[in-house]
C-alpha cells in the first residue's frame, strides 16, 4: 500500500461490484494459514522473536515470483499506525479483529489495490488472504496459491507428510485454507426462507453467519458463509463445494426476488424507494437503521426498480458510516448521537447525485 | 407499553429468555414478536469451533467434567507448552506439538475435520517425500482420464513417470 490510501480511504478494490454474480455475492475471500518451520506459533513468542517472522516475511517480499503476482507491497507495523486507523482496516474487512489485540507484534503486507493482505503474527506467523468482488473464489485461490508459492521461495513452511500445514489451532491444520462468501439474502428473508436455507447448509461442513449484528440477528441482511473442513479435503475441493453451494444459495435468492417482484411489485417498490428517500433526507441514523435501509436499496438496484446509484457506492458507505471513519473523516471523537447525525449528512451527501 | 423493537405498537408478547444465566426480557408487538419467532426458530445454532474445542480437548485429554486437569507437569520439548495451556487455550505452541501430543489429537482431528490425513497443496521446499507421492496421485488420476479417453500415446507418458517416481521414492527410502 501505501497505508495512508487504504486508512483514508473508504473505498477498496473487492467493492467494486464488477465481479460475477455481485448482485447477490457482494465478496468472495480465500485465506491461508502458514507458519515458519522451528520457530514457536505467535502466542507462544515475545517481541523478538516476533520480529524474526515479520523480518522473513520482509525479505520474501523482494522475491521477483512473490512480486509477480503481488506487485509491490509495502509491510506495515500495526503499532505504527493509530487506533482509529486500525479499527479502519478491520472494517474494510482487510485484516481481521484479531490483529487488534497485542498489535505490538503484528505487521501487515498489502498489494496497491488492496485484493492481497498477509497477515503476520495473528493466530499464525503468516494469514495470507485474497478479496475480491462477487463469485470469484477460484481465482482468489489460484492468487493465493501464487503467493503461497512466491513466498516458499524464501520462507520453509512448517508441514507435516500426513497433517499438511501445522497450524496453531487444530480447526486449521491441513490446507489451512478458509474460503468465504459475503451475500446479500434480502429475497429470502422476507420470503421466510432463510431459515431452511441456511440449515441445510450447515449440514454441507459450511459456517454461515450473519456478518454484522451478534446471535442471530444478521443487520442488512448480510451472510458469510465459509468452509469449516481444512484437513482431508484438497484446495480445489474446498473451493468447488462453496462455490456450488454459493451458487445454489444465489439461485434460490434470485427466485424468490422475482417472485416477490412479480407479486408484490408495488409494495416492494414502496420499500425500496422509502429506503431512498429516508437515507437521502433523513437527519439523523443510527448504524443499524442505516444498514437496514442499504439493504433495501441494494435489493432495489438488484432488481432494477432503482437506477443510477452504483453498487460500489453502497459497499463505501458500509465502511464510511461506522465510527472509525466518521472519527477520521470528523477529525474528532463525538457522542452516540453526534454520530447519528453525521452519519445521516454523511449519507445525503453521498447519494446526490 | 410500545414495542421495543418498532415502537409503533402497543407490545402485547412478553417473553423472557435466560441464556448462561443472563436474563432478558423482551416486550414486542404481535407483527414483530412474529418476525422474530420466525427467524429465531429456524436458525441453525452458531457453532464456533474455537469456542468449543477447550470442551473437546478436556473431553480428549480424559476430563469428562470439562475442568482442567491437575497438572500433569507433560510439556513440548520444542516450545515448553503445557498440556494444561494448551487444553485451556485450545491452541498448539509449536509444528512439534502435533507429533508430540498426536496420539490424542488424532481422535480430536477426526471429530473436527471427519478425516485425519491432509490431501490438499504440499510445499516444494518442506514437503518432502509427500510431494512426490503428491505428484503421482495427480498423474494416476490423469492417466485414469487419458484411458477413459483412448488418449494411449498421453497414458504410456503418463505410466512413465509415475514408474520413474515411485523408483525414485523406493531410491530414498526412508518413511512416508
Amino acid at each position: 500500500m501505501s497505508s495512508k490510501d487504504a486508512v483514508s480511504c473508504a473505498h477498496s478494490r473487492w467493492m467494486e461490484s464488477d465481479g460475477p454474480e455481485s448482485d447477490v455475492v457482494v465478496s468472495s475471500r480465500v485465506r491461508v494459514a502458514r507458519n515458519l518451520t522451528g520457530i514457536p506459533f505467535p502466542h507462544m513468542l515475545g517481541p523478538e522473536k516476533t520480529k524474526e517472522v515479520v523480518n522473513a516475511v520482509r525479505l520474501a517480499l523482494n522475491n521477483e515470483q512473490f512480486k509477480a503476482v503481488a506487485g509491490e507491497s509495502g509491510l506495515i507495523h500495526l503499532s505504527e499506525l493509530s487506533p482509529v486507523d486500525r479499527q479502519i482496516l478491520v472494517d474494510k474487512h482487510l485484516i481481521s479483529p484479531d490483529m487488534l489485540n497485542d498489535f505490538q507484534n503484528k505487521a501487515v503486507v498489502m498489494s496497491q489495490d488492496e485484493t492481497i493482505v498477509i497477515m503476520i503474527n495473528e493466530e499464525d506467523h503468516l494469514r495470507m488472504q485474497c478479496l475480491l468482488s462477487g463469485l470469484q473464489l477460484t481465482k482468489a485461490w489460484e492468487i493465493i496459491n501464487q503467493v503461497d508459492d512466491g513466498l516458499e521461495q524464501t520462507i520453509d513452511f512448517a508441514f507435516s507428510e500426513k497433517l499438511g500445514y501445522l497450524t496453531s489451532c487444530p480447526t486449521n491444520v491441513g490446507t489451512g485454507l478458509r474460503a468465504s462468501v459475503m451475500l446479500h439474502l434480502p429475497g429470502l428473508k422476507l420470503t421466510r426462507q432463510l431459515g431452511g436455507v441456511l440449515g441445510a447448509t450447515g449440514k454441507l461442513g459450511l459456517t454461515i453467519r450473519g456478518l454484522y449484528g451478534e446471535g442471530t440477528e444478521a443487520v442488512g441482511d448480510l451472510f458469510q458463509i465459509s468452509n469449516q473442513i481444512t484437513l482431508g479435503q484438497s484446495e480445489e475441493e474446498i473451493i468447488d463445494n462453496l462455490i456450488s453451494v454459493s451458487k445454489q444459495i444465489m439461485s434460490q435468492e434470485q427466485a424468490a426476488r422475482q417472485v416477490l417482484y412479480n407479486n408484490r411489485r408495488e409494495v416492494i417498490e414502496d420499500r425500496v424507494f422509502r429506503a431512498y428517500g429516508i437515507l437521502k433526507h433523513a437527519r439523523i441514523l443510527s448504524s443499524e437503521e442505516a444498514m437496514r435501509l442499504f439493504s433495501d436499496l441494494r435489493l432495489g438496484l438488484g432488481l432494477k426498480a432503482v437506477t443510477g446509484i452504483p453498487a460500489k457506492l453502497l459497499n463505501e458507505l458500509m465502511v464510511k458510516i461506522r465510527p472509525a471513519f466518521m472519527v477520521k473523516i470528523a477529525g474528532r471523537e463525538m457522542s452516540a448521537y453526534e454520530r447519528d447525525s453525521f452519519r445521516a449528512g454523511l449519507i445525503r451527501k453521498e447519494l446526490e447525485i | 407499553m410500545l414495542c421495543e423493537s418498532c415502537g409503533q405498537r402497543k407490545a402485547t408478547v412478553h417473553y423472557t429468555e435466560i441464556i448462561n444465566g443472563q436474563k432478558r426480557e423482551s416486550h414486542l408487538c404481535e407483527v414483530c414478536a412474529g418476525e422474530l419467532h420466525s427467524q429465531s426458530f429456524n436458525f441453525p445454532p452458531q457453532l464456533n469451533l474455537h469456542h468449543f474445542l477447550a470442551g473437546l480437548l478436556n473431553h480428549e485429554f480424559g476430563e469428562s467434567d470439562y475442568s482442567i486437569p491437575a497438572k500433569s507437569g507433560k510439556k513440548c520439548d520444542k516450545c515448553g507448552i503445557v498440556e494444561e495451556q494448551f487444553i485451556k487455550q485450545g491452541l498448539l505452541g509449536c509444528g512439534d506439538c502435533y507429533p508430540y501430543f498426536g496420539d490424542k489429537l488424532q481422535p480430536l482431528l477426526r471429530r473436527i475435520h471427519g478425516n485425519n490425513r491432509h490431501t490438499g497443496k504440499v510445499p516444494v521446499r518442506t514437503g518432502g517425500r509427500a510431494r512426490v507421492v503428491k505428484e503421482i496421485e495427480d498423474l494416476k488420476s490423469k492417466l485414469k482420464t487419458a484411458v477413459e479417453h483412448e488418449e494411449f500415446e498421453l497414458a504410456v507418458k503418463y505410466r512413465d513417470s509415475i514408474r520413474a517416481l515411485e523408483g525414485k521414492l523406493q531410491h530414498e527410502g526412508g518413511e512416508v
